[in-house]
């Protein structure tokens, strides 16, 4: 089946089945492969991508029901990969194996537009459904706190 | 500092490459990396295998381990940078590939056993320096001038007398002309004179990471590859009868199946059904119809449920080895003020690399290429050469950077499956395993049950300590990291000291398991310890630290006669000095003795294996419902005389504490009709950052003593510690993993 859809701001046109979940449509097809697959079941949050802006698994999207969705991967994130949760990733030197860091990423960036001064238990909160095999978890708190720092406003 | 020497052959087979070798450039070609090879000399000066200078002064460094999150892809040419003397900023890492040509000075491709850094440290030390006195050298030329009256620093080579200067890319040409020094030669620099080393150092993938841009192995997308899945038989050890195949075949996308055969190791190419198809959503689709008969063998009844009631059986007997018998444990036990005996057990677990197992494979003729996310690549090597039956030498490995290691990419088994099937499929092929083949096929950490017994004698001290290790083997030969070394502390540090070990036999697979074997006997033994330091009415601190005793070295007495030539060397003494010194540190930087209400508690637990000597001081909460929650953590950690990247040394320890705490707090597969019943995350729980420490404290106390790895020692010490702290907030003792398999509750 051909489908049109809307990654990154741009139009792109696939022919998959329709069952087929958009982390393979990306990684497969489109290949974006910076969205993750981890477990196929919405359990580890690697294949985060934005759908119309909120925080979803790209695993448990069928291609079919992401027609007409503004969908936004990793590699769309930002213009020039500077978006302040990359800045702060890199700055603070977050990875270690680095493979769930697209995921971590998204759903952080979902959270700052939705809530750009989040307390540690609504960091907490956001991020619980994303795993990090490495226990990179302090640093990723301290990420996001850095990355809300600076799009705080100056007094 | 370590007096490695280099030798002469392996030094002319480096000097040898200069500006005539074959070289690997790296470029991104339809968005995926693709390495190519070329004949062409680069230009520029090359003084050895792990340098690239060109003439605009851009530095190239090679990085010769697999990166699997340990860092080892920053932290080595950090190392080589520094004795280079170039500014990090000028600095591109490119990734090596398996090559003997790196094999130099005792360095291996492997990264396991935290061996990457103290095996590499001093040969990249040298290999800058090396670089550094060749260029120096050809600034002197140019000046005529002698060389020791030029100084290189940070790219620039200066000639203070008259102040002339000349930067590393003026100079590569005539550098290149130059004879490399005498291994004898190559003066390093003073410690004292690094600027690098000892910084943090963000990652070197750091930005390719947070932009998406294609890293890992399963990135890899090579021209008129196909996507494969392989289904294998979930008891360990059966074999494909029959399958589906003409059904199969005919579902949409899918280009071929068919069984392998496979063999009888059950850590190598085990038998199975592949499914090749058009997009691996396809391959994925394809399986959920395949049927296949399976002869699941002779192992199809074991279960964990029957290893337990077995092991309780087996401790009632002698055990099968004497692993160790000082002095006289009975006669002590029966003379003691107190006994304590304990049964501790800890089940099988996985190793769950987010990225799960994959490997990409290209067959033609004898000739095999591979794109593998693996952290021993010489093993793939020769286990695919094995498999095919083809000289080692045909089988070319890409090392690409790894999603995780933490031991199971030590083994080889998910290469050999893609060359077996890329093999037959006649294309090449990207086997990409789902969560539920990695987390059921999977070479596990090894279960395990203990059976102790130990005594304190009136004025606290331990008086006996007795062990019966019921473990699991296959064929006899106990799982990696299944097997206790005699020299395993307390041994050498009591008089009655005794212990047992009888092996189960099994046919699970087992492979090492970050830290094996220290990841699970650290628990056992810091929390025994505990116990008898309470037995004993003890401070837990001050009972280790007496426990340790006042010598530095502390050995085995030497053998009556002289080992047999050959033999394996006699075990190095145990460095109780800086075991101490370690303890003390974390129990200063937890505020240790700290007055808390019932319900909150503090732990203290060390531990020393992959040369560190790594203590951990933990703070916890346990609510009257017995949930548990770990406040913070302090490591104190002792790995020498210098730390390489404090960033990834920092970023290590914090991930160990996190996978201590998870490991043990949530991490349980069962075993029931010879397969695992877990399949996925939901069955399976990892530690998410609601549960995370909110204070993780990394402390690194310099001793003199050689720079050594951080990837293990870490994790061993930090389930004990947070054990110890539960204990003392709520006098329950843990002595069965995971946690969670505890009631905590207190009133």
């Amino acid at each position: 089946m051909k489908y049109t859809l809307n990654v990154n701001g741009q139009s792109r046109t696939v022919d998959v089945a329709p069952d087929t979940p958009m982390l393979w449509v990306l990684r497969d097809t489109l290949n974006l492969t910076g969205t993750k697959f981890g477990c196929g079941l919405g359990q580890c949050g690697a294949c985060t991508i934005h759908v119309g802006g909120v925080p979803m698994r790209s695993c448990m999207l069928p291609v079919s029901t992401a027609v007409g969705m503004k969908l936004t991967t990793i590699e769309g994130l930002s213009p020039n990969g500077d978006h302040p949760l990359q800045k702060t990733w890199c700055d603070g030197d977050v990875a270690q194996c680095g493979y769930c860091q697209a995921g971590q990423i998204m759903t952080a960036a979902a959270l700052l537009a939705s809530n750009p001064q989040p307390s540690d238990e609504e960091i907490n909160g956001a991020m619980a459904g994303n795993l990090c095999r490495c226990g990179t978890y302090t640093r990723i708190r301290e990420g996001i706190k850095r990355a809300a720092a600076m799009a705080a406003p100056t007094a | 500092m370590s007096t490695l020497t280099m030798d002469r052959r392996s030094f002319l087979r480096l000097s040898g490459l200069t500006g005539t070798g074959l070289f690997l450039s790296f470029s991104l070609k339809n968005g995926t990396e693709v390495f190519a090879a070329s004949a062409q000399a680069p230009t520029g000066f090359t003084p050895n295998a792990f340098i690239r200078i060109a003439p605009d002064g851009s530095v190239s460094i090679y990085s010769h381990k697999p990166e699997v999150g340990q860092g080892i892809r920053t932290a080595l040419p950090m190392v080589l940078a520094e004795e280079l003397e170039v500014d990090w900023k000028q600095v591109t890492v490119i990734p090596g590939d398996l090559d003997p040509a790196y094999s130099i000075l005792g360095m291996n491709q492997s990264a396991g056993g935290s061996n990457s850094t103290p095996t590499s440290y001093d040969p990249m030390r040298r290999m800058g320096a090396m670089g550094r006195m060749m260029l120096v050298a050809a600034a002197a030329k140019n000046w005529n001038v002698s060389a020791s009256e030029c100084v290189a620093e940070a790219g620039v080579v200066h000639h203070k007398a008259s102040g002339r200067k000349a930067g590393y890319g003026e100079l590569v040409a005539v550098a290149a002309t130059l004879p490399a020094p005498e291994a004898k030669d190559v003066v390093l620099k003073d410690p004292k004179s690094f600027k690098l080393l000892g910084t943090r150092v963000g990652g070197v993938d750091n930005q390719k990471i947070v932009t998406g841009q294609p890293l890992y192995g399963i990135d890899t997308v090579v021209p008129g590859m196909k996507y494969a899945v392989y289904e294998k038989c979930p008891v360990f050890g059966g074999k494909v009868v029959s399958a589906n195949l003409d059904q199969i075949k005919a579902l949409p996308g899918v280009r071929d199946a068919f069984i392998i055969e496979g063999t009888d190791n059950v850590t190598g190419l085990v038998p199975g059904v592949a499914i090749v198809a058009d997009s691996t959503w396809a391959a994925f689709s394809a399986r959920k119809q395949l049927r296949v008969t399976w002869d699941e063998g002779k192992f199809a009844n074991q279960s964990w449920a029957g290893f337990a009631a077995q092991a309780k059986e087996l401790a009632t007997k002698p055990g099968a080895t004497m692993l160790r018998k000082d002095g006289d444990v009975a006669a002590a036990l029966s003379s003691a003020a107190k006994v304590v005996t304990a049964e501790y057990s800890y089940p099988f677990i996985s190793h769950a690399n987010l990225e799960p197992q994959n490997c990409t494979a290209k067959v033609e003729g004898d000739q095999v290429e591979l794109w593998a996310p693996s952290q021993n690549p010489a093993s793939g090597q020769n286990l695919v050469a094995q498999v095919l039956g083809i000289p080692r030498e045909n089988v070319k490995v890409h090392i690409i950077r790894a999603g995780g290691g933490f031991g199971r990419r030590l083994s080889a088994d998910f290469m050999a499956d893609a060359a077996a099937i890329a093999k037959r499929a006649g294309v090449p092929v990207k086997v990409t395993w789902t969560r539920e083949d990695d987390l059921q096929h999977d070479h596990f950490r090894p279960g395990g049950f203990h059976f102790l017994k130990g005594g304190v004698t009136a004025d606290g001290k331990i008086a006996a300590w007795q062990n019966h290790f019921v473990t699991f083997a296959v064929g006899g030969r106990p799982g990696s990291g299944g097997g206790i070394n005699p020299t395993e502390f307390p041994a050498r540090f009591l008089a009655n000291y005794q212990t047992e070990q009888t092996p189960i036999d099994c046919n699970i697979p087992m492979g090492p398991w970050r830290a094996p074997g220290s990841c699970v006997f650290s628990w056992v033994f810091q929390s025994f310890i505990d116990e008898l330091a309470h037995a004993a009415g003890k401070d837990p601190l001050q009972f280790r630290l007496e426990l340790l005793g006042d010598k530095d070295l502390v050995a085995d007495p030497a053998p009556a006669s002289a080992p047999a030539a050959g033999g394996p060397p006699p075990p190095a003494p145990y460095n109780a000095g800086r075991m101490r010194g370690v303890v003390k540190l974390a129990g200063e930087k937890l505020g240790w003795g700290k007055k808390l209400p019932k319900g909150q508690g503090q732990g203290i637990a060390f531990h020393f294996s992959h040369r560190g000597y790594i203590a951990i001081g933990a703070e916890v909460t346990v609510a009257n419902d017995g949930s548990l929650k770990v406040d913070r953590v302090v490591a104190a950690c002792d790995v020498g005389s210098q730390i390489v990247n404090l960033s990834g040394a920092e970023n290590q320890v914090e991930g160990s504490v996190v996978d201590g705490l998870s490991a043990a707090w949530l991490q349980d597969l069962n075993i029931e009709n010879g397969r695992i019943t877990q399949g996925n995350f939901d069955s399976y729980p990892l530690l998410r950052i609601t549960d995370a420490p909110a204070v993780i404290e990394s402390h690194f106390l310099l001793t003199d003593n050689p720079p050594s790895g951080l990837g293990e020692p870490v994790f061993p010490p930090v389930a004990p510690a947070v054990c110890n702290a539960i204990f003392a907030a709520t006098g329950k003792r843990i002595r069965t993993l995971p946690f969670t398999s505890n009631d905590l509750r207190w009133s």
